[in-house]
């Protein structure tokens, strides 16, 4: 469906360096830049670029990657999604109780807790959709009603809101490692035995690598941005996201089935939050009822980060996968310098600030608004 | 205008209670009491505490109903214990996070003529100040003492302090105590480790690249105590590390056993709710009340006496 554009003089001419530049994830980019040349003059001597702290703040981002790939998705429909970090929880939770309690394989429990999580994403944006109340208030309330049943499901059957003995069930199971695993072991391994990377020199672990597999949640989080951003930029469907956040009525005179991207959209927001709830409790070999507190926020300052508008119909995946790079390493950056540690939250609330401000004059030289 | 706002938020609430049937538990005879404290909903250790209170209390044929505020806010918590206060229950049972903050709540439900023990966090000072009848806890700084003098005597001269209670002070007590004991100054032996399991896990493993000669590590409750045990286990330093941990869980005493951690500082979370049930009840139906308050911990759990305990972890211990 596309048409060359001859010489029209209705079409503004803008320069390629321009058009390469001035795009939503700019700002994401400087701010990334801007990251990492602050923790290579501070820590650059530190273990934080070898490969096992990159691996360590890759392993944080991955997690906030995750989410952010849905809620960028979500947040450009138009809509939030606030019960996403209670939906941490409560996925992992499920899973746990039903590998625990019900006694189903682990690629059981798990097939079940995604159905059961994708389903309430569905009820969230029906329900939005149905009363017309803002996607703010509903999600509000489940953030507390699926936080509620966490801790009350893992109480009532375990005794205690923390159910451990995952560990076991997931060993060898395929479809868990898919969510807790780490990848391409062999290939550490035998870059260890090569010299080529680092290896224990003390402890139990002495002579393998320090860094033994690339942990599954970051090949997830890079796969998600792929596909995320390609749907978002290079299909239909990803004009109908645009469209149904930019403005849903003259979306809907021109035929984009607005109500069901905006609920595909809550699916997938709830599926990446169920991705990470999974993965946590694979991983640990533990479901807690407190895992996701405060995530669904620190999901949306990526996606803010990353350049998208809170009002919807604007913002990109990579941005939002930027923001969350540059949220993940300021998060665990400072712990590798010597910079009292608690200060990582003004960093990050300057970094937000900054960020939101110019992706602000970005945007306005990209579509002309006053 | 005010009061009227305050009244339609009592009604709604009373509203709520009565349809979900928290309002039909009151017993002929026995007292009602009701224990308030400040954690969030999903720590594991107050279970233990409700276990020990819940006992006492059909020991005696009492009844207690626990409230918290969800999310550890300081300032939710004052008003819940001025609605208990409100109430005019038989008996509350409060912990002290804060005295400055919910000191004067606390003091004004003695002023009401409720008899209130406190536990868990704050003082014997703090409680004898408010008009408590006593308080049943463990001292935050001569628990870490304490457990800093062990590892000290196991010839440690330096740790990691994994403090995921960073605004509460009991934390900060818990670390300058172990470095007391210690005998080194705490400096930046405390990080702030956030609540995310990954997040904490990868702080630990970045802090002790970046620190390769710390001795020991110390993590302040289960939250922090299953991530950094992951942590060591993934560096392989599990076993050749010194690990303290406070409190207990079925996780943390399978450490024990395999040797990852040398020994948890338990605070014996069952008396902290067993104990002021009973006192309450003493001091209403016969008068009589002891005259101190009660150290419930620190009691060290380590492989030698893990055996009776792990047989009651998250039950009673």
């Amino acid at each position: 469906m596309t048409t060359t554009i001859g010489a029209d003089e209705r079409v503004k001419h803008t320069s390629t360096v321009r058009r390469a530049l001035v795009r939503p994830e700019l700002g994401a980019m400087g701010g990334t830049i801007a990251v990492f040349a602050f923790f290579i003059i501070l820590a650059g001597n530190t273990q934080m670029f070898a490969l096992d702290g990159i691996m360590n703040w890759s392993t944080v981002s991955a997690q906030f990657v995750v989410l952010a790939v849905g809620v960028s998705l979500l947040m450009i429909t138009g809509e939030f999604d606030l019960s996403l970090g209670s939906m941490v929880g409560f996925s992992g939770m499920m899973f746990g109780l039903l590998a625990v309690y019900v006694g189903l394989p682990a690629w059981a429990a798990i097939g079940v807790t995604v159905l059961a999580c994708g389903l309430i994403g569905a009820i969230n944006g029906l329900l939005v959709i149905r009363t017309g109340l803002p996607s703010f208030i509903v999600t509000l309330a489940f953030m507390f009603i699926l936080r509620g049943l966490t801790i009350w499901s893992a109480i009532t059957f375990n005794k205690q809101p923390v159910v451990s003995g995952i560990a076991d069930i997931s060993a060898g199971d395929p479809v868990a490692w898919l969510f807790g695993g780490k990848a391409l072991g062999a290939l550490f391994a035998w870059l260890g035995e090569q010299g080529w990377i680092a290896t224990y020199t003390r402890g139990t672990r002495m002579g393998q690598p320090i860094v033994d597999g690339i942990p599954m949640l970051i090949i997830w989080a890079i796969v998600m941005v792929i596909v995320g951003q390609w749907v978002l930029t290079r299909t239909r469907f990803g004009n109908w996201i645009y469209a149904a956040g930019g403005d849903p009525q003259a979306a809907r005179y021109i035929g984009v089935p607005v109500a069901r991207v905006k609920v595909a959209m809550f699916i997938v927001a709830a599926l990446c939050a169920t991705l990470l709830g999974i993965s946590q409790a694979v991983e640990f070999g533990s479901a807690a009822s407190d895992r996701g507190m405060m995530k669904e926020f620190e999901a949306i300052i990526c996606v803010v980060i990353g350049g998208a508008l809170l009002t919807g119909g604007y913002g990109s995946v990579i941005g939002a996968a930027l923001g969350a790079v540059i949220f993940g390493v300021v998060q665990q950056g400072l712990f590798f310098t010597n910079v009292e540690s608690s200060l990582f939250r003004v960093f990050l609330g300057s970094i937000l600030l900054a960020a939101v401000i110019a992706n602000t004059y970005i945007r306005r030289a990209i579509t002309g608004e006053r | 205008m005010k009061n009227r706002v305050l009244k339609a938020a009592l009604l709604a609430g009373l509203a709520v209670s009565a349809t979900l049937g928290f309002a039909g538990t009151a017993l002929a005879d026995g007292e009602k009491y009701v224990l308030i404290h400040h954690s969030p909903d999903s720590e594991t250790f107050w279970n233990t505490v409700k276990n020990g209170a819940s006992l006492a209390a059909e020991n005696v044929g009492a009844t207690v109903t626990f409230r918290n505020p969800p999310t550890g806010d300081l300032a939710d918590m004052v008003r819940i214990i001025q609605q208990t206060a409100a109430e005019k229950p038989d008996g509350i049972i409060v912990t002290i996070p804060d005295v400055e903050t919910v000191g004067g709540a606390i003091e004004d439900a003695v002023a009401k003529g409720i008899p209130v023990v406190t536990m868990n966090t704050g003082t014997a000072e703090e409680s004898k100040k408010l008009g408590a009848l006593l308080h049943v806890g463990q001292p935050e700084f001569d628990a870490g003492k304490g457990a800093g003098e062990r590892a000290k005597a196991a010839g440690i001269t330096s740790f990691l302090c994994v403090n995921s209670l960073f605004p509460n002070i009991a934390g900060q007590q818990r670390c300058e105590g172990f470095a007391a004991g210690l005998g080194v100054p705490l400096g930046d032996q405390m990080i702030d480790s956030g609540t995310d399991a990954t997040e904490i896990a990868n702080r630990v493993k970045a802090y002790l690249s970046n620190h390769p000669d710390t001795g020991a590590v110390l993590t302040l409750g289960p939250m922090t105590a299953l991530p950094t045990i992951k942590a060591l286990k993934d560096t392989g330093l599990a076993g050749t590390i010194f690990f303290a941990t406070f409190d207990l869980t079925p996780e943390i005493s399978q450490a024990i056993k395999d040797g990852v951690i040398n020994f948890a500082i338990d605070q014996q979370p069952f008396l902290q709710g067993y104990l002021p049930v009973i006192t309450l009840t003493n001091d209403l139906r016969y008068g009589v009340l002891q005259a101190n308050s009660v150290l419930s911990g620190p009691g060290f759990v380590t492989k030698d006496n893990l055996a009776l305990v792990e047989s009651l972890a998250g039950k009673y211990r």
